[in-house]
């Protein structure tokens, strides 16, 4: 049985064009779909973009999604992943009074390390599976952090 | 060729062979009405309200199968043609409507009459445009007319700013469009095909299940063959009224809520549907886990996002209904039109168990009498639209439709107001038929001011008003769910009908018997001008049978048996 509400990954590419991602998301607020997370970026030397879209639902929604997408003049192609590399970047912001030794290991396992540092603040990135880096997220709160962004993911068919 | 926005813009509808529109203008885009008043080559009609120039242009195209083109202007013009839009995306009508917008500096600055046009039409338009520049606009308009009218048809909308229909810039249609993501699959897969043709060949009770596709693919004449030569029985939706004629042994009649008791019980008992251009509509299924439950499925449809939607289908084929159905009739040997003796008789005898009828009246006049009776003395001559409401139903019911593009009425969005622009629109398409409008005492007062249009531009249709003195529709669900509440539906004050249309020019007929409703319409078929024909009916009649809302098609309510009509 598969999951009603499962994860799924989807990829995008787009014309690079006026109003292109207000046509997708206005899809998925029309219909009731809900996104978990876009990113959007041009591919380059081409005139397209390339959006990857966490959603969830049920086979057949993620069918409809899937369909509704491609239906929308713009679009050039919709993947929907089963076999994928997935990668997702965070920034994390500590105050220095911190343990900055212990945060910088962790980082480093993964994938991750200071990019910046500053009279009060230090600021570290980390780059991963979209789990691991919740795990991060989880791991860090100890050491107060006083701001986190997370960029969504982005995939590739392996 | 130099020229500026505003001439381009009529330089394409020259280009394209556009030979009516429907428009209202206003300050931003008055370079383009200044542009049409200069040009001889189509003819426009002003509407009176811009809901009515979209609706008409709705009517036009569903009646010439060509793309229907409105023109408005920003703000108010606009937001007064979203119903329209909308309406033409639900149906599935090829309309380019252009739109002014304020000038490209004042966008963005809450500019007297600016709206985020584009922003409001994208949910309910197949496309639409902002176009920044004049030198987009050939390539633009083109791509307009190839996308409304190509793959599952529907309306585009291109909004163009004011300054943008002043500049100049280089015009050449003949450019080849280079739509590498728009790409509409027309050509049915032949082996999927193939395989179709041994489900049905195997099938013991399939049925056809008749969509608005098969009139948008222009393939009726096709569909009644195959119809024929296997001896399927065939059920169509609203949108698909006219496709097999009335008179046709294997048609039975329409399913759905208002549909037949043989429609819907031959769709619970079949064991194989071949759905062609259908799209499933709550309104036809009714509880979808019980609709045509030990049945196979076919579903043939342009769109690949209406297939398995709502009910998953074992036989998908993506492509136009007339390339399909050609190939299936290619392939239709196979298939033995005798096998379904047993099958038919069936169905026949759910039709004679329960006939699609009503109780006539000599006293009163009863709403489908007069439909009926217009099917008798107009048949083939006439084409129909319809508002909203009972008398819309009653109109699909009991009208022996006997062509495609016969019947012009708003399924998907349901939308009163439709039908006397519409009317106008069909008029104009086809003057050599006489144009009905089947209305209702409440929808007909919601685009009246149309009887200016209809009287300066001599286009005579002929709205006859089944004047029940209520929101009959809504109030047959408060009689029936509601405990006979009728919340705001009584329509007892009314206004003159006839003063009303005679105050614009048009002429007015009362009628309360059968006889004056013959006179009536036989004057104003002789008169050849706008008429309204109000006719007393029977207040309290409702529109039978009924699948209640979200109940199985074969739950029923059914006209009580009184003595047959
Ligand atoms: C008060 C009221 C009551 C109603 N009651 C009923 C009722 O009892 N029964 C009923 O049937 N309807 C009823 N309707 C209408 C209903 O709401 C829908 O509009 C209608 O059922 C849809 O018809 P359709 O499935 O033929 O689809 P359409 O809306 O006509 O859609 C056409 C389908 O064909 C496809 N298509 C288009 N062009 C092509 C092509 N060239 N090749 C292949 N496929 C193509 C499209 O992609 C689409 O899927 C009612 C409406 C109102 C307002
Ligand atoms: C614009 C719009 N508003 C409201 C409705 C809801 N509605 C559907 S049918 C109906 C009653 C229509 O009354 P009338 O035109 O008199 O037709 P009848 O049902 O009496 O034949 C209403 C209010 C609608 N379909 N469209
Ligand atoms: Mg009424």
């Amino acid at each position: 049985m598969q999951d009603e509400n499962a994860r799924r990954v989807i990829s995008v590419i787009v014309v690079n064009e006026a109003s292109v991602l207000s046509r997708i998301t206005d899809l998925f607020s029309g219909r009731g779909y809900n996104i978990t997370s876009l990113t959007v970026a041009p591919i380059p030397n081409s005139k397209y973009s390339r959006l990857t879209i966490v959603t969830s639902g049920s086979v057949r929604v993620i069918e409809q999604i899937t369909k509704q997408l491609h239906k929308l003049i713009p679009v050039l192609k919709v993947y929907e992943h089963a076999d994928l590399v997935e990668k997702e970047m965070a920034l994390i912001k500590f105050p220095v009074t911190e343990n900055i030794t212990d945060i910088s290991t962790l980082c480093a396992a993964y994938n991750g390390k200071i990019v910046n540092a500053s009279e009060n603040i230090i600021i570290v990135m980390v780059a991963d599976e979209p789990k691991r880096v919740e795990n991060f997220l989880n791991l860090i709160q100890r050491y107060n952090p006083k701001e986190i962004v997370r960029s969504g993911s982005v995939a590739l068919e392996r | 060729m130099q020229i500026s926005g505003a001439q381009m813009v009529i330089e394409a509808l020259i280009a394209e062979g556009v030979e009516t529109i429907f428009g209202y203008p206003g300050g931003a885009i008055m370079n383009v009405y200044d542009e049409i008043y200069k040009q001889k080559t189509f003819k426009h009609i002003l509407t009176r309200h811009e809901q009515a120039a979209i609706h008409a242009a709705e009517g036009y195209s569903k009646a010439s199968g060509k793309v229907g083109v409105a023109i408005i202007t920003s703000g108010p013009g606009f937001t007064n043609a979203v119903t329209g839009l909308a309406d033409a995306y639900m149906d599935s009508i090829p309309l380019v409507v252009i739109s002014g917008q304020v000038p490209m500096s004042l966008i963005g600055t809450d500019a007297f009459q600016e709206i985020d046009a584009i922003g409001i039409s994208r949910s309910c338009t197949k496309h639409n445009y902002l176009v920044t520049n004049a030198a987009d606009l050939p390539g633009v308009l083109k791509e307009a007319f190839y996308i409304a009218s190509s793959g599952r048809p529907g309306p585009v909308h291109v909004d163009i700013p004011k300054d943008v229909t002043a500049q100049i810039a280089e015009f050449d249609y003949s450019i080849e469009l280079d739509l590498e993501t728009y790409k509409p699959h027309t050509k049915g897969n032949p082996r999927q095909i193939k395989k179709v043709m041994e489900a049905i060949a195997n099938a013991r009770r399939p049925l056809f299940y008749l969509g608005g596709g098969v009139i948008n693919s222009n393939a009726a004449y096709e569909v009644r063959e195959l119809v024929k030569k296997t001896g399927i029985p065939a059920v169509e939706t609203f949108m698909a009224r006219g496709v097999l004629s009335h008179d046709d042994e294997l048609l039975v009649s329409m399913l759905g809520m208002h549909g037949s008791y043989a429609a819907n019980m031959a769709m619970s008992e079949t064991d194989l549907v071949i759905a062609l251009g259908a799209r499933f509509d709550d309104r036809v299924t009714g509880k979808l886990s019980e609709f045509a439950k030990n049945a196979g499925v076919v579903h043939v449809d342009i769109d690949p996002a209406s297939i398995s939607k709502l009910v998953s289908a074992d036989y998908p084929i993506v492509g136009d209904i007339k390339n399909v159905v050609c190939e299936m009739l290619e392939q239709s040997i196979v298939i033995k039109a005798e096998k379904y003796e047993q099958w038919r008789k069936t169905i026949k005898n759910f039709d004679e168990l329960h006939p699609l009828a009503y109780h006539d009246d000599t006293e009163n006049i009863k709403p489908q009498w007069v439909i009926e009776r217009v099917g008798e003395l107009l048949g083939d001559s006439a084409n129909i639209s319809t508002d909203v409401g009972q008398h819309q139903m009653w109109s699909a019911q009991f009208y022996p439709f006997s062509r495609p593009r016969q019947f012009i009425s708003s399924g998907g969005l349901g939308t009163m107001g439709f039908g006397f622009p519409a009317a106008i629109g069909v008029k104009a398409a086809s003057p050599e038929k006489i144009s009905i409008n089947f209305t209702g005492d409440g929808s007909i007062l919601m685009n009246c001011q149309e009887l200016m249009t209809a009287v300066e531009q001599k286009l005579p249709v002929i709205n006859i008003i089944l004047n029940n003195n209520y929101l009959g529709m809504v109030r047959q669900w408060q009689t029936l769910f509601y405990d006979k509440r009728y919340s705001e539906t009584d329509l007892s004050i009314q206004p003159d009908f006839v003063k009303l249309s005679e105050a614009f020019g048009g002429i007015g007929y009362k009628v309360a018997t059968k006889e004056e409703f013959d006179i009536a319409l036989k004057d104003a078929i002789e008169k050849n001008i706008v008429a309204f024909i109000d006719v007393a009916v029977e207040r309290l009649e409702d529109v039978m049978p009924m699948v209640p809302s979200g109940g199985s098609l074969y739950n029923m309510m059914l006209l009580e048996k009184k003595e047959k009509k």
